[in-house]
C-alpha cells in the first residue's frame, strides 16, 4: 500500500484531501439497491475479505493514514474531551491497545511491528517514526494513557461500549471525526439513548433487534455494517462542538459546485468483543469521496441518483440534507442527461455508419 | 458455534464425590487458547454413544491465563450424555471439541461490592471473578453452599482462602434477608445455583424493597426432558425424530443440520429459528412476550413443540 504524505490541510482549511483512483475504485459504495431503506444490515466480519477491499483486514488503514493523524492530533489539542475513559473502561482501554497493535502488526508488517515476551512489549510504528517499550496494563510504562496512546495511532474513531443489564454504555472513546454527534454529550448513554435522535428506526424495532444482537457478539465473532451520510468540502471533523465553523457551509452548494464541494461520507462501523474486558468495541472508519471522483463509476452514479429521489424526508432532515439536496439532484440529473445524450449521439453515429 | 478448536485434556482431578476438574490445553498449537473475561463459558463436545454431546461449562482457571482451561464438571443423576461421559470416559490425552469463550455473565463494574452466591457446583463462574476482582482491588464475598463440594478443594480458590472473604455453608441455609440487610448501598449480587435458590434470593430482595437490577443470575438451563416430537428443517429436506431427552438443536446436529448456537440454555438468541408450522412450547429467556405469541420462532436450544411437528426455515 502507498501512503500519501501527511498533509495538514487535508481535511480543513484548503481542504487538500484528493482520493487515487485506487482509492476511488476501493470505495465502499453502501446502496446494494436503487432505494435506501432502514434494516439491520449488520453481517459477519469476515476475515481476510478480498484482497484490496476495505474489509480484507480487521482494521483497514489507506492512503490518508498520516493526514488523518494529523486531523486527529489537530482536534484533540483544541479539545481534549473528545477522548474520554470513564474509571471502569480502564481494563478495556488496555484490551484495544492490545487488539489494535496486534492486527496492525499482522495485517501491516510494512508499517507496524509488535514484539511481546509476557507482559513486556515493543511496540513500533514505522509510518509516525515510533518505537516504545512498555508492559502491558501498567499505565505509567506509556507516555499517555492506553487509549489516548493507541488512539492517536489510529485510523478512524473509536468507541467502548460496556455491557451490562443487557445494555451498552458509551463510557470511553476517541471521537475526532463524527458525523454531527458528540461523544462528551453521549457519553454514559445507552444504547437507545444515545440513538434517540434517529427517526422512524425506534418505531421499526430496529435498536430492540439490533441492541439483542449486539449484546449477543462474542470474541472472534467481530460483525460489521455500513452507514452514511453526506458532508459539503472533505471535512473529517463534522462535530456539534465546532457546528459554527461548518455548519453555514450547506448554505454555499449550487447545482454547479456540487459535484467538488460535496461529499459521500460512508461509515465502515465495525463491532468486535474485546476478550478480557467483554467492552464492545465500536470502530467508525469514514470513507470520504466527492460526487465528482464518485460519479466516474457509471453504475454509482445512477444508483446514487434514484437513491437520493426516493430518500423519506424525515431521513433528508435527519443526515442534514434538506438546504442542499435539490442542487445535489440537479447536479446528478444534468451528468446522467449528458450520459444519456452521449450514448444517443453515439447511437445515432452509428447508425449513420 | 461454527469455530470449534481441539483441546487436549492434560489433567483430570476429582474434587469431591461428584465433581471432576479437566484441565484442557490447545492440541493444535497454530490455534492458541485466548484470554477471556470473567464469567465466561467454552461449549465442550463430548463424543458420546453415536452423537457429539455438546455442553456448556463455565471456564475456572484465571482469566488472563491462555495456557490453560481448566472447567468442574458435576456427574447428573440424570445425564443426557455428557457429565456421564467425563465422569466415566473422558482421560488424559483425550481430544475434545471446544468453541471459544463467550460470556453470558459478566460482573457488573460499577459495582461498590460484588456479592456472589452460589449453589453447589454453582461456585464455577465465580472462580473467575475472583482474580479480576482482586486485579481491580474491588469489595466482594463469596458464600457457596454445598454438603460434598468444598471450596479447598478447587486450586483456583486457593489464594483467595486466606482473605476472609469466602464462606462454606454446609447443611444449614443462610439467611438470606439478613445476608443482604448488611451490603452496602450499591451492593450487586451474583447467583449461580438451582431456581429454588435464585427465587429465595430474588425473594429476599423484593421484602427488602432492592431493585431487581441489582440481582443477576445464571441459570445452569441444562435443556429439560420433555415430549417426543417431530421435526422439519424444510430448506435442508431433513425430518428428524426428537426425542424425550434430547433437544431440538441436538435432534437437527445430530442430523446434519447446522445450526448457529452459542449459550444452549435458552438466553443468548444464536440459535433462534423462523417456525413455517406448527407451536412452539418455549422455554427460553430470550424472546420477547410478542414473538413467543407470535408462534413464528423459536430456540432450539431449549424449547420444544406442543404440536406433534415443528417446521422451521432451516
Amino acid at each position: 500500500m502507498q501512503f500519501s504524505p501527511r498533509d495538514d490541510q487535508a481535511f480543513h482549511g484548503q481542504f487538500t484531501f484528493k482520493n487515487s483512483d485506487y482509492a476511488i475504485q476501493r470505495f465502499p459504495f453502501p446502496f446494494p439497491e436503487d432505494e435506501y431503506r432502514y434494516s439491520v444490515n449488520i453481517e459477519p466480519h469476515v476475515l481476510p475479505g478480498k484482497p484490496g477491499s476495505i474489509t480484507e483486514h480487521m482494521l483497514d488503514i489507506d492512503e490518508h493514514y498520516l493526514s488523518e493523524i494529523a486531523e486527529r492530533e489537530r482536534v484533540l489539542a483544541k479539545d481534549p474531551r473528545r477522548c474520554l475513559v470513564m474509571p471502569h473502561m480502564q481494563p478495556a482501554a488496555w484490551d484495544f491497545l492490545e487488539f489494535v497493535m496486534t492486527h496492525y502488526a499482522r495485517d501491516y508488517p510494512e508499517a507496524f511491528s509488535f514484539e511481546r515476551d509476557g507482559d513486556d512489549c515493543v511496540w513500533r510504528n514505522h509510518l509516525l517514526e515510533l518505537e516504545q517499550s512498555f508492559r502491558m496494563g501498567d499505565d505509567a510504562s506509556l507516555p499517555l494513557p492506553p487509549l489516548d496512546y493507541i488512539g492517536r495511532q489510529m485510523q478512524g474513531d473509536i468507541a467502548l461500549l460496556d455491557q451490562r443489564d443487557g445494555d451498552l454504555f458509551m463510557d470511553a472513546g476517541m471521537i475526532t471525526c463524527p458525523a454531527d454527534w458528540s461523544l462528551a454529550f453521549d457519553a454514559g448513554m445507552s444504547f437507545k439513548q444515545w440513538h434517540g435522535p434517529v427517526p422512524l428506526a425506534h418505531e421499526m424495532g430496529v435498536f430492540d433487534r439490533a441492541l439483542k444482537y449486539l449484546c449477543a457478539i462474542q470474541v472472534g465473532g467481530p460483525v460489521r455494517r455500513l452507514n452514511w451520510t453526506m458532508t459539503i468540502h472533505p471535512r473529517m471533523d463534522s462535530s456539534p462542538e465546532t457546528y459554527a465553523e461548518w455548519g453555514s457551509d450547506r448554505t454555499t452548494i449550487t447545482a454547479e459546485n456540487a459535484g467538488r464541494d460535496v461529499h459521500l461520507r460512508v461509515e465502515l462501523q465495525t463491532l468486535v468483543r474485546m476478550p478480557r474486558s467483554h467492552a464492545l468495541f465500536f470502530g467508525i472508519r469514514t470513507y470520504l469521496i466527492s460526487l465528482e471522483d464518485l460519479c466516474t463509476n457509471p453504475v454509482w452514479q445512477t444508483r446514487l441518483l434514484k437513491v437520493l429521489k426516493t430518500l423519506p424526508a424525515e431521513l433528508i432532515d435527519y443526515k442534514g440534507l434538506t438546504r442542499y439536496l435539490p442542487s445535489v439532484l440537479e447536479w446528478l440529473e444534468a451528468r446522467e442527461a449528458s450520459v444519456a445524450a452521449k450514448a444517443n449521439a453515439e447511437a445515432t453515429a452509428q447508425a449513420a455508419v | 458455534m461454527s469455530r470449534f478448536m481441539k483441546a487436549r485434556v492434560a489433567a483430570v482431578d476429582q474434587l469431591s464425590s461428584s465433581v471432576r476438574r479437566l484441565t484442557l490445553v490447545p492440541a493444535d498449537e497454530a490455534s492458541p487458547f485466548t484470554p477471556f473475561s470473567p464469567g465466561s463459558h467454552v461449549v465442550l463436545g463430548i463424543p458420546g454413544e453415536g452423537r457429539v454431546c455438546r455442553n456448556a461449562y463455565s471456564l475456572i482457571s484465571p482469566p488472563d491465563d491462555p495456557s490453560q482451561y481448566c472447567i468442574a464438571v458435576r456427574r447428573q443423576p440424570v445425564s443426557r450424555g455428557g457429565s456421564e461421559a467425563i465422569h466415566s470416559r473422558v482421560k488424559v490425552g483425550d481430544e475434545l471439541e471446544l468453541s471459544p469463550p463467550a460470556n453470558l455473565f459478566l460482573p457488573h463494574w460499577q459495582a461498590r461490592h460484588h456479592l456472589m452466591l452460589a449453589g453447589g457446583i454453582g461456585i464455577t463462574p465465580f472462580l473467575s471473578y475472583l482474580p479480576e476482582l482482586e486485579r481491580r482491588g474491588a469489595s466482594w464475598e463469596l458464600h457457596l453452599r454445598s454438603q460434598d463440594l468444598d471450596v479447598a478443594r478447587f486450586p483456583e480458590a486457593a489464594p483467595y482462602l486466606a482473605s476472609g472473604n469466602i464462606t462454606q455453608h454446609r447443611l444449614e441455609r443462610p439467611n438470606l434477608k439478613a445476608l443482604l440487610a448488611r451490603q452496602p448501598a450499591g451492593t450487586h449480587v451474583y447467583l449461580c445455583g438451582p431456581q429454588a435458590m435464585i427465587d429465595a434470593v430474588k425473594d429476599a430482595a423484593r421484602e427488602l424493597h432492592w431493585s431487581l437490577a441489582r440481582i443477576h443470575h445464571e441459570v445452569f438451563a441444562a435443556p429439560e426432558p420433555g415430549t417426543p416430537f417431530m421435526a422439519v428443517a424444510r430448506g435442508s429436506g431433513v425430518e428428524v425424530a426428537v426425542g424425550a431427552q434430547e433437544s431440538l438443536l441436538e435432534a437437527l446436529e445430530r442430523s446434519g443440520v447446522e445450526v448457529t448456537s452459542l449459550c444452549r440454555g435458552g438466553v443468548c438468541g444464536q440459535c433462534r429459528v423462523e417456525m413455517l408450522e406448527g407451536e412452539a412450547e418455549h422455554r427460553d429467556a430470550f424472546l420477547d412476550e410478542q414473538e413467543r405469541a407470535s408462534q413464528r420462532c423459536v430456540m432450539p436450544c431449549v424449547s420444544r413443540a406442543r404440536s406433534q411437528r415443528l417446521v422451521l426455515d432451516l
